[in-house]
């Protein structure tokens, strides 16, 4: 049975989502951000695009798990507002950390694992932001938009390795976001393998 | 007076039911919107915070040693505007009392500073212990305005009270043996809760060479800002050595020995690629996550040219002659 349309939960989502960066635009120039505020902003914007991610990359196993279908039509809206303050990040460490000098962005970007990693992550969520319209899933096909689509699970453990690497000790924090990311992936791991044993024993009950 | 019955309000003024129906679902919804976006904006922004100004309501209990008065400038002052007292006392790095920036000014009251006693020892004619307020006692105190570049890429410009730590070291006469200096920091996972948490090896040890340690520049600081040094700065006693990383600046000493071999230092044991034993600034040796060319002094918005030995090469660059600086970095 479907569910109420509940129209205010996309919206809400995205007030609510798009909330902290706003706080971030305000606090920043006020000085609220602390000595450092451009480090605050940085980290503000790269923990919240890895936990949007997360939490967009959990509304399948949600309904796997509890039977729930509201997550599936918020993911859209979960999976932009990642990709929102992933580029935030980006922003915040090429334009206001490094002032935009190319030439050290781009060796950071070529010889440095961390941000070689933290920057194919964004990269990597391009084309997922822009074939998330309804056209797009009906141009593709559902089968190879979904396949697409699964490199956001790619994305996420990209983004739990910058975490990690970022910290300089105790790396207990991005180790919680990358277990949280195992479980998910092991929750359709498993429900792969339950279908295909299904599909496997129907094919045995029916030979063609 | 009118026995008519009131008139019934004109039709136009009736709220069709429909309509009435949709206002009361458009109120539902609005309310279920309001609530739904306060508790994602909540949720988000409580995960995400972390280094926002933590200090209201601090006040820097360490009272006034020195008023900071008007000096000549010293051989070794910089005249770059100094860093604010609230910066360069709320955000630290002490993984003794939390890892985030603000953790030791918020968590770092728990350290007593006194009594306070330092055992001197190792390679040297006199070795003792001796309480820290004695000890800075023997010299007198001095204000040095000094650069501050952490590995981190961040920068300060901070005025330090202190002594050399030279002086010291000539009053306990090291041996002929003694080639290194090596330092501690207190062990008491009481007063350092951060002690508690493998994090580190604890308890924190840094070294120098003798040649370094002897050298003016380099410092034994009791206070900043003609204050004692408050906790999260290393009180009682810390080390400023202004031409290397901020983390060879080991906080609150308990012990001073002087050794024949290089002492092993704790970020060169936790991360040997990362940490070298020098640790001196150095522009073209980067860091293996960021370049070390550039830095954020505080409160600056624009990044400046790192200099070599921190804009102090004219005074300590002969102390590595012959040295690889990219294999001894």
């Amino acid at each position: 049975m479907a569910s109420p349309p509940q129209p205010w939960l996309n919206p809400a989502l995205t007030a609510g989502g798009l909330a902290p960066l706003l706080m971030l635009a305000v606090q920043g120039p006020r000085g609220d951000l602390g000595a450092n505020a451009i480090e605050a902003a940085l980290h503000q914007t790269g923990l919240l695009a890895l936990v949007l991610l997360l939490a967009s990359l959990a509304c399948t196993p949600l309904r796997l798990v509890f039977k729930w279908t509201w997550p599936a039509r918020v993911r859209r809206t979960l999976g932009l507002l990642a990709f929102t303050y992933a580029c935030a990040h980006f922003l915040v460490y090429a334009v206001l950390d490094q002032g935009l000098a190319l030439g050290a962005i781009l060796e950071d970007i070529g010889k440095r694992p961390f941000i070689t990693v933290g920057f194919t992550a964004l990269v990597l969520l391009v084309p997922l932001a822009v074939t998330s319209t309804k056209a797009w899933v009906r141009r593709l096909g559902f089968p190879r938009w979904q396949r697409l689509h699964r490199l956001a699970y790619v994305a996420a453990a990209l983004g739990v390795v910058h975490f990690v690497w970022r910290v300089k000790k105790d790396a207990t924090e991005p180790l919680i976001y990358g277990a949280v990311l195992a479980l998910l992936l092991a929750i359709r791991v498993g429900e792969a393998t339950r279908k295909r044993r299904v599909r496997a024993a129907a094919a045995a009950r029916n030979p063609a | 007076m009118s026995d008519k019955p009131p008139a019934e309000p004109p039709s136009s003024e009736v709220t069709p039911e429909a309509l009435y129906l949709r206002r009361r679902e458009f109120l539902k919804n609005a309310g279920l919107f309001a609530g739904t976006a306060a508790a994602v904006a909540g949720g988000l922004y409580l995960l995400g915070r972390k280094q926002t100004r933590p200090m209201d309501g601090f006040v820097p209990d360490a009272g006034l040693v020195q008023q900071p008065v008007a000096k000549a400038q010293g051989p070794y002052d910089t005249d770059e505007p100094r860093t604010p007292y609230e910066d360069v006392t709320t955000y630290n790095n002490f993984y003794e009392f939390g890892l985030d920036k603000n953790d030791p000014a918020r968590f770092a009251h728990t350290l007593k500073p006194r009594p306070w006693t330092v055992t001197i020892d190792g390679e040297v004619h006199k070795p003792q212990t001796v309480d820290v307020d004695q000890l800075t006692s023997w010299f007198p105190l001095e204000e040095r305005v000094y650069r501050m570049r952490c590995v981190e890429a961040w920068s300060m410009v901070i005025p330090w009270l202190g002594f050399p730590l030279g002086k010291l070291l000539e009053r306990v006469e090291p041996t002929s043996n003694a080639k290194y200096v090596a330092f501690t920091t207190l062990l008491d996972p009481e007063q350092m809760p951060g002690q508690k948490r493998p994090t580190l090896d604890w308890p924190y040890v840094e070294g120098l060479r003798l040649d370094e340690a002897l050298h003016p520049l380099t410092l034994m600081a009791t206070g900043l800002y003609g204050r004692q040094l408050p906790n999260q700065n290393g009180a009682p006693l810390r080390l400023v050595v202004p031409w290397k990383y901020g983390f060879k600046g080991i906080k609150s000493i308990v012990r001073i020995s002087l050794t024949r071999e290089e002492p092993p230092t704790t970020w060169n044991l936790a991360a040997p690629r990362e940490y070298g034993f020098y640790a001196n600034v150095n522009p073209d040796v980067a860091h293996p996550r960021w370049s070390q060319a550039s830095e954020r002094r505080i409160g600056d918005f624009d990044r400046r040219p790192t200099l070599p030995f921190n804009g102090y090469a004219e005074q300590v660059a002969h102390l590595y002659a012959g040295l690889d600086l990219r294999r001894n970095f």
